[in-house]
């Protein structure tokens, strides 16, 4: 049975990839994606019941989930919903355009499931080596879906995007190397499986194990957006189409940092804490400042979007350098929160490119009066995204802030809550003369309606300011994975 | 490891190590990308015979067919493709407009070789055996590869600077503890052969919409 549910996530996926590069897309086959989400995320939640009652599951040595992948399961399936919902629309509008073809719609579709099925591997892979491969394959999967328009913009964007992906994730491959000599080493026999690692990490030694781990945050930080090797990301959140960009501001960045969280734990075991905090510490902070310097002057939308993701990033990396339980559980907040307001705002900015044709946030103007259910949305999305309550971000921010201050990690913390409160500022003021400002004379673009993008939209904010009110089960799930990223469990 | 070796088995996986590391000076150095070429396939044998020496001298079947495999990815099926990158880049075969002049390039080699023995000295230190001592080599050829792509403007200059990377990696993964599990070294001979395609497949995309594959040419997107 538990078998079962943990193949699940995985073979539905790429079922649904099958079908689509056999049929296409059309219209009987577009709501595929949306079953073969909304069945992840059943299957995710069974898991999750699971192995906080009974522990974790392993199935054929290769394949191990505990309470912290089925979470990042369930974050996964629940953008994953939000964006097939969004896709019909958004790919009718684009074919009505003519901007793309039925081929390109079709390798949409099933490239887009590829990367679902990499993602979760990369979540439930028990092999740190098999879990660098899935994060690599997305790199491979996407990299056509940035470069799909074939501007000179996009494409120039998919270069970047996997040449700077691709040597990122090359360091941490040598980072895995290098873990997996220290491993050999310390006679536990735990190769690169990550549960024997943590395990027996005080048997590493420990000069080896800092070098494998400076490698390996700097090369799944390239992928999670952490400065230094973050230029790739703006780039590519920009020029995707949406519901990729969803997906890869929602999802991609935490599932490369949950491999980061993964290593800290070994690394805490064989180096103490001090070793990784100060390295998570210095990259918050240089990546918090890289994005509010480039938030305050923006004018593309999409790119303040990809630059808010950037500094959810390095509040990531702020409230994992923390540690303990609380800010460990508030990160994890923040990932699910994070995920589904920033799905919830890229798809909304795809539909107002195709209503306006433009991405520049001073030619939009007045979509409140134009769009008054997508301006809500949008404008909804940005006070949950700068942490304003009932929506969960608030919980988690205040919460990864207050365990900062009580580490006695304070003055880091205090200029990390100045950047934040620039770029908020610079977000809302941005969005507001978006939805606000005088409405240029240029009428909107007729597109095909988009009722499942509004559901999609309306269900995923709905979703973020029910898990900041009352997060119920959440919290048993959310405390036993924070448990695993402290150590204790 | 521990494994016992012979003078001359460690005289030739020296050799092996010596051009694996010549072979990407020489990509540092030269500026003829056919020249480039040719020079990174020797370097794909020079990989897939440190890693036949290895199998030799653990009288592993396993590793000498992993040595063949490598021979044949990154000795012939990588520099093809990357052969074919370059007939469909465009008229410019040579790298014009690199960020560093040769002698530049030549001593920021040399310096990351030095840079490769220095942070090489605890893996070395755990396992002081005649393959670990050729580590910092592997480690130096990563750097430099890194430092390739960095400098280098034209693209399949680039995608040669990403494969040397990946050459050092291979090469350190099998110097210190014969490979990661053959799975995961499947996986990333996969990832990587599909990495190079996509490159590939980008090389011809920038050449259609920019008309010439100098990346210096790619300034659409800034802020």
């Amino acid at each position: 049975m538990s078998t079962l549910l943990l193949l699940i996530p995985l073979a539905v996926p790429v079922m649904a990839a099958a079908m689509y590069a056999a049929a296409g897309w059309r219209r009987p086959s577009a709501p595929v994606a949306v079953v073969s989400a909304v069945l992840c995320l059943a299957a995710a939640v069974l898991l999750a019941r699971l192995v906080v009652d009974d522990g974790p599951v392993m199935v054929a040595g290769l394949l191990r989930v505990d309470a912290l992948s089925a979470f990042m399961l369930i974050v996964i399936a629940s953008v994953a919903t939000i964006v097939a919902l969004a896709t019909p629309a958004h790919l009718a509008t684009e074919l009505a355009a003519g901007r793309i073809d039925r081929r390109d719609a079709r390798r949409h579709a099933v490239l887009v499931q590829a990367f679902l099925a990499a993602m979760t591997l990369a979540v439930l892979a028990a092999d740190l080596g098999v879990v660098w491969v899935a994060v690599e394959a997305t790199t491979i999967v996407t990299a056509f879906l940035v470069g799909q328009r074939r501007t000179r913009a996009a494409v120039e964007a998919a270069w970047k995007y996997v040449v700077i992906c691709s040597t990122g994730i090359a360091l941490a491959l040598l980072g895995l190397v290098v873990l997996n000599q220290a491993s050999a080493h310390s006679g536990t026999g735990a190769g690169l499986d990550w549960a024997a690692l943590a395990a027996g990490a005080s048997a590493l030694d420990p000069d080896v194990t800092r070098l494998a781990v400076l490698l390996i945050v700097l090369g799944f930080g390239a992928k999670a957006g952490l400065a230094p090797l973050h230029a790739w990301l703006p780039d590519a959140h920009s020029q995707a189409p949406a519901p990729v960009s969803a997906l890869m501001s929602g999802v991609l960045l935490s599932v490369s940092f949950y491999a980061i969280l993964r290593v800290k734990v070994i690394a805490d075991g064989a180096l103490g804490p001090t070793f990784v905090r100060v390295l998570l510490l210095a990259a918050a902070l240089a990546t918090l400042l890289v994005s509010a310097s480039l938030l305050i002057a923006q004018r593309d939308y999409k790119r303040m979007l990809a630059y808010s993701s950037i500094e959810h990033s390095g509040l990531l990396a702020l409230g994992a350098a923390i540690g303990g339980p609380l800010a460990s559980a508030a990160v994890l907040l923040h990932v699910l929160g994070h995920g589904l307001v920033k799905s919830v705002l890229f798809v909304g900015a795809g539909r107002i490119l195709q209503l306006t044709g433009t991405s520049r946030i001073d030619e939009v103007g007045g979509l409140a009066v134009r769009r008054p259910v997508l301006a809500g949305c949008v404008g909804l999305g940005v006070l949950a995204l700068v942490g304003l309550p009932p929506f969960s971000l608030f919980a988690s921010e205040f919460g990864i802030a207050r365990a900062g201050f009580e580490a006695s990690l304070g003055w880091p913390t205090a200029l990390a809550l100045v950047l934040v409160v620039v770029i908020a500022a610079a977000l809302v003021g941005h969005t507001g003369r978006m939805l606000l400002g005088a409405a240029p004379e240029q009428p909107l673009v007729p597109c095909p309606p988009a009722r499942s993008t509004t559901v999609a939209m309306v269900g995923g904010l709905a979703a973020c300011a029910t898990v900041g009110v009352v997060a119920g089960p959440l919290t048993t799930l959310i405390d036993a994975a924070a448990a695993i990223l402290t150590g204790a469990s | 490891m521990g494994i016992e070796m012979s003078g001359l088995t460690v005289q030739l996986l020296d050799i092996a190590a010596g051009a694996l590391l010549l072979t990407a000076v020489l990509v540092v150095w030269r500026r003829e990308l056919s020249v480039i070429l040719r020079v990174f396939a020797l370097q794909g044998v020079a990989l897939a015979g440190l890693v036949a020496v290895l199998a030799s001298a653990q009288r592993s079947v396993e590793l000498g067919l992993v040595a063949l495999g490598l021979l044949v990815l990154r000795g012939v099926v990588l520099p093809l493709l990357v052969r074919r990158s370059l007939a469909g880049a465009g008229p410019v075969r040579r790298e014009t407009t690199p960020m560093l002049n040769v002698a530049a390039s030549l001593l920021a080699a040399a310096a990351l070789t030095l840079l490769a023995l220095a942070v090489s000295v605890p893996l070395v230190a755990l396992d002081p055996s005649p393959a670990t001592r050729a580590v910092p080599v592997a480690v130096a050829v990563v750097l430099i590869g890194l430092m390739v792509m960095v400098t280098r403007r034209h693209a399949v200059s680039q995608v040669v600077g990403f494969l040397l990377m990946d050459n050092g990696i291979t090469a350190v993964a099998f110097l210190t503890t014969a490979g990661i599990g053959l799975l995961v070294e499947a996986g990333i001979a996969l990832d990587v052969l599909l990495v190079a395609g996509v490159l590939h497949v980008l090389t011809g995309r920038i050449r259609e919409t920019f008309g010439d594959t100098d990346l210096s040419a790619l300034r659409e997107l800034h802020d």
